[in-house]
């Protein structure tokens, strides 16, 4: 197999690359900012089981999350027809493993982004003095109003380094989606690398994610000029 | 009438009792300094009134709107306060300008975000405002581009652009250094000759002297002496006054 086949083969598969990093970024962003409000509220159950699902989330693989939530329902279907029979509840669980895998790809890869964000805007938050929103309130601004003009666009700006950090890493952890075989770009490299006894679907490979992640860098690096026109 | 109304303020952080039954009134007009040395609860009161910071007994009245009041031993708080905070502008020690505007827009956003007032009147009377207060030239800046001074007038035109019936300063000239503090003071003291009605919290001793129509001197939560600056300034009867003050007019 040529050069040339070989990257056409595997641009097939960067659709599916691209699906997963935006459907990812599409869901985490906005959960991550739910997930670090839970996190802070006053409502000690609450932050204690969001600290609970965040500190698993980050403490367990994504690999073994991408598995989990891929195949999870299967097997626990399975195991709860056995119980079923043997009990005689007279109920049938019929799951199988999704047809479409960017299913179960995007949903572990979101709640997984969704809880690194969750920290960096709880960073960003907690980073905020508290006189903003104490002016806020002398001047009558609702908690909504305080929140969406006077906080969040100076968290925003604060915490944009960490965030372009955590999107370069995406790119590259959405060859992870492997595990659970979805045909992504570094899931057909692999195949090929494979059949062909050849190292050059790697590199062609890094070249990807490489030129992916300049052109994220660059992006991000514009947004965060245009944001900088004043300072801390 | 009075512009505000605090009777039998009580305030307490954990076991330590900041304000021991507190009562001040504030007529039209009339511009009020409190001093004091620090921990007297000068600012604590200041936060109770403008509403930061919630009493634990007492009742708080603007311009006849009742804030707050008892009933039976519990204090009970008006279920609309923004009502009640459209009466009052605070000034803060360290400004607290939203760094992400531009001065001009600190300015305008909350009458009109907040109060719904006409955005094109109140972009005229904001740039008057900034006349007044010598930054015309500043209505693009954003506030990390302006010294302290500057901010702090800003921070004043703030508070004004909401057409407060009185205003309050918590030691507007602290983070100051003499020169800006000049140029600030000089402000406040317009403001005053225009019948502002204002409350000072303040160190600025000489300044709480020429400006006030009345000075208040707080010690361990509670008011040591009041009256016009001659005579707490000139005349003092309490020692404790005397003590602290003696400090000043070495």
């Amino acid at each position: 197999m040529d050069l040339s086949t070989m990257i056409i083969k595997m641009s097939d598969g960067f659709g599916k690359t691209c699906a997963i990093f935006f459907l990812t970024l599409l869901f985490s962003l906005p959960l991550g900012m739910i997930v670090a409000l839970l996190r802070r509220s006053r409502f000690k159950p609450v932050s204690t089981i969001t600290r609970f699902f965040i500190s698993v989330l980050r403490g367990t693989p994504l690999m073994l999350q991408l598995i989990a939530v891929t195949y999870g329902p299967y097997y626990i279907s399975v195991a709860a027809n056995k119980l079923s029979e043997v009990y005689n509840w007279g109920v049938y669980f019929d799951i199988g493993v999704s047809k479409n895998k960017l299913v179960p790809v995007v949903i572990a890869f979101a709640i997984n982004y969704a809880s690194y964000f969750a920290e960096i805007y709880r960073s960003g938050l907690e980073s905020m003095p508290v006189g903003q929103y104490e002016a806020a309130q002398v001047l009558g601004y609702s908690k909504i109003q305080t929140f969406m003009k006077i906080i969040l666009p100076q968290v925003i700006r604060r915490i944009l380094p960490s965030v372009t950090n955590e999107i370069v890493t995406l790119v590259k952890d959405t060859s992870m989606a492997f595990t659970v075989s979805y045909q992504e770009m570094f899931t057909i490299g692999k195949q090929i690398a494979n059949s062909q006894t050849s190292f050059i679907p790697f590199v062609v490979a890094g070249v990807f994610y490489y030129i992916f992640n300049a052109i994220i860098s660059f992006i991000m690096e514009k947004i965060e000029k245009s944001m900088s026109y004043y300072t801390i | 009438m009075s512009v505000l109304e605090i009777k039998n303020v009580k305030k307490s952080f954990g076991r330590h009792h900041v304000l021991k039954d507190i009562s001040i009134t504030v007529n039209e007009g009339e511009v009020v300094s409190i001093i004091g040395p620090s921990g007297s609860g000068k600012s604590t009161l200041l936060r109770c009134a403008t509403l930061l910071e919630t009493m634990d007994e007492g009742t708080l009245t603007y311009v006849g709107k009742p804030a707050a009041w008892m009933e039976g031993s519990e204090i009970k708080y008006a279920k609309n306060l923004n009502e009640i905070r459209n009466k009052f502008g605070l000034v803060f020690q360290n400004y607290n300008l939203f760094p992400h505007f531009s001065v001009i827009k600190n300015l305008t956003d909350a009458p009109v975000s907040v109060q719904k007032r006409d955005k094109e009147s109140v972009y005229e009377e904001c740039k008057i405002l900034l006349r007044k207060m010598g930054l015309s030239d500043k209505e693009d800046a954003y506030p990390c581009m302006l010294s302290g001074g500057q901010q702090q007038r800003v921070s004043i035109a703030r508070a004004l652009a909401m057409k407060p019936d009185i205003l309050f300063f918590d030691e507007p000239t602290s983070a100051l250094d003499p020169e800006l503090t000049g140029e600030v003071l000089k402000v406040i003291k317009q403001l005053a000759d225009e019948k502002m009605t204002m409350v000072i919290v303040t160190h600025e001793m000489s300044f709480a002297k020429a400006v006030s129509d009345r000075v208040i001197f707080m010690d361990n939560g509670v008011i040591v002496e009041q009256g016009t600056p001659e005579e707490v300034f000139g005349n003092a009867t309490n020692e404790r006054t005397k003590q602290f003050l003696s400090n000043y007019n070495k």
